[in-house]
């Protein structure tokens, strides 16, 4: 590993951040203590020192493996993660008090489940930072990623609902107490396809158009592709019974399309089909039922969420989304303060609710800042598409960095009323192994295309095993873009 | 716990959340501004490498010597590129020194070689052709400072 005088890396940056964020982490566990038993306990700063060294190790992997990735992402995404420890500490030690237990240790219930989680997960992103060297390297496996991610995103879709089915939406696979979400992962790998294939197609796809009202809208055609993942992801509403999952794959799509072509007609044609689909499905609900049913529920919850029809529904009643948004309500502008609230009056604030119960206890000011610094996890993200050569590294980064703020509006969206809930786990915050992998493992390879966008060109990069087409001596002069 | 704690408590981790979001903010401003102090270190390819760093000029013939190759028109419009000894390859290819993503550009369009301090613009076969200001590019042709080259829609130029 060369690192080349004069150069900056920005290493240090990462670090200083990092070790900031951890502050903060321990910041909110001392409130909680002081608001839960009165006194701050004197190891109180275990759980934050804990999943300090966890980060601080991926740091370290991304010091030797990936030295110009982007200071910015990792200590973002640990801040948001060790408050989802930190915030899951909170609540088992409310249950622990409330049920008179003893104070559970630092690695029993759900936040040492989570911390054991964010442990895995980092081991993940590290191994994956390790084995790929350049990201180009993924492009040779698109068409087995894609055929990978379509089958995990199937397969809760054809097992037994006894076996995928939570809280009605079938999206799992439940082997014993431990459950996974494969959805989670086929974004990843639906990503990398999607940026493979369009790279491929771009030129048919954007040259070829009718210009209608001085939009460019493309040949009849060329719209295979996009109707088949349309009706793809309605299926995937119909049988998994839920709209964030369709939303969030359509979405992709999309807009992975909108990035290769820079055609803003995709965007309009990919909003019509949507809102129409699930205008229709919505309808078909009313009228028909059956596996649209669950989504009109949602739907009808949503436009109304306080009456008293809603709140007394059969199926699926608004009793959550309500208690969701008064905790936000009681929260107000500062919140009750870190351990105060009472996040139990929501019912699933481990995972799908965390917002809303973090919310009542931080406020609007500091859910504000959470939202803040998504959306600079996304903006660096986006950065790295902007910055990196190659078209394959643009529409993965873009791809990734689009779904992981897609996702963060479909749940908070859903929480605060917005759209019609639907259940999606929190990126990096919710309780929930599945989630946090296979969002680390976007971060890592965010990092990696970061790492290859800012690296000057003529540092030799260590391609294990990478593309060697390219003679050493093209690379020889450096881009910049002048400053107007 | 008094009252008064738990409130600068609650306030104080508020204060700390953003504190961290103005100081990544912060970050990230100096690095958008680390852009322009690179500059001085650039990269001058293998072989030439102090020069640019000592600001000492390499001799030159006649008149200015190129120093860089500035995108004045198309996609990629403000991008310059600092010239060293190595030739500029142009293209869609992602191998190209010069990645333009222009649709009426062939991925292996145009070539710039150094000779003797006279950069010289040389078309690789492309469909839709080089031009150098009006003329089309048909052999190597010397590049004066200041002329357009025109590759589809996107146009080079050398600059002291």
């Amino acid at each position: 590993m060369s690192r080349i005088r004069g150069l900056k890396t920005r290493r240090n940056a990462e670090l200083g951040l990092l070790v900031f964020a951890m502050l903060l982490v321990a910041a909110f566990g001392a409130t909680v203590e002081a608001n839960q038993f009165d006194e701050i306990r004197p190891n109180f700063w275990v759980p934050a020192g804990l999943i300090g060294i966890l980060f601080f190790g991926l740091h370290m992997v991304v010091r030797f493996t990936a030295p110009f990735a982007d200071p910015v992402l990792l200590p973002s995404v640990a801040l948001i993660n060790g408050i989802g420890v930190a915030f899951l500490r909170r609540l088992d030690l409310e249950n622990a008090i409330a049920n008179k237990l003893a104070i559970p240790g630092f690695f029993a219930e759900t936040s040492g489940r989570q911390l054991a989680w964010t442990l895995l997960s980092l081991i993940l992103a590290a191994v994956l930072l390790l084995l790929l060297r350049d990201h180009r390297v993924v492009s040779r496996y698109a068409y087995t990623l894609g055929l990978v991610g379509i089958v995990l995103m199937m397969i809760p879709a054809v097992l037994p609902a006894s076996i995928s089915e939570v809280n009605g939406a079938k999206l799992w696979i439940r082997l014993g107490s431990v459950s996974i979400q494969p959805g989670e992962f086929a974004k990843l790998a639906l990503v990398s396809f999607f940026a493979y294939y369009l790279v491929r197609k771009r030129e048919v796809l954007s040259l070829a158009s009718h210009r209608v009202l001085g939009i460019d809208f493309p040949r009849g055609r060329d719209l295979g592709p996009v109707l088949t993942v349309w009706l793809f992801s309605l299926l995937v509403l119909v049988f998994e019974k839920d709209l964030g999952t369709a939303l969030l794959y359509f979405g992709l799509f999309i807009v992975t399309l909108y990035v290769a072509t820079e055609r803003s007609s995709w965007l309009i044609i990919g909003l019509l089909l949507f809102f129409g689909g699930v205008y229709v499905a919505y309808l078909l609900g009313d009228v028909v039922g059956g596996p649209f049913a669950n989504f009109y529920d949602r739907a009808e919850i949503w436009l109304d969420p306080f009456s008293q029809e809603n709140y007394e529904r059969k199926s699926g009643n608004s009793y959550q989304l309500v208690q969701g948004l008064l905790g936000l309500g009681t929260g107000g502008l500062f919140g009750t303060g870190p351990g105060a609230g009472s996040p139990f009056k929501v019912p699933e604030v481990r995972t799908d609710f965390i917002f809303a119960g973090l919310g009542e206890e931080i406020g609007l000011f500091g859910l504000a800042a959470l939202l803040i610094i998504y959306l600079l996890i996304v903006e660096r993200g986006l950065h790295a598409a902007l910055a990196v050569r190659d078209s394959f590294g643009k529409l993965v980064a873009g791809g990734l960095a689009f779904t992981l703020g897609l996702q963060v509006f479909v749940i908070l969206g859903g929480i605060t009323g917005l759209i019609p809930l639907t259940g999606q786990t929190t990126p990096f915050l919710s309780a929930g192994g599945s989630s946090l992998m296979a969002n680390w493992l976007l971060i890592a390879m965010l990092l990696r295309i970061s790492d290859a966008a800012r690296r000057p060109a003529n540092t030799p990069a260590e391609r294990a095993g990478g593309p060697k087409k390219a003679p050493t001596q093209l690379h020889g002069a450096m881009t910049e873009v002048i400053k107007p | 716990m008094p009252e008064f704690v738990l409130t600068v408590a609650r306030f104080g981790f508020l204060i700390l959340l953003w504190i961290f979001v103005f100081t990544v903010v912060g970050v990230i401003r100096r690095d958008l501004f680390a852009g322009g102090r690179t500059k001085s270190i650039v990269a001058s390819p293998r072989g030439v490498g102090g020069a640019v760093l000592q600001g000492r000029p390499a001799k030159v013939k006649r008149g200015k010597a190129a120093r860089q190759l500035v995108v004045t028109a198309g996609n990629l419009a403000g991008t310059r590129i600092t010239l060293g000894e190595a030739p500029i390859t142009i293209g869609r290819a992602e191998d190209s020194t010069l990645v333009i993503t222009d649709d009426f550009a062939s991925a292996r369009h145009a070539r710039l070689v150094p000779r003797e301090g006279q950069w010289f613009v040389e078309d690789l076969g492309s469909t839709n052709g080089t031009y150098l200001d009006r003329g089309k590019v048909s052999g190597p042709t010397p590049v004066p400072l200041g002329v357009p080259i025109r590759i589809g829609r996107t146009s080079l130029e050398l600059r002291p």
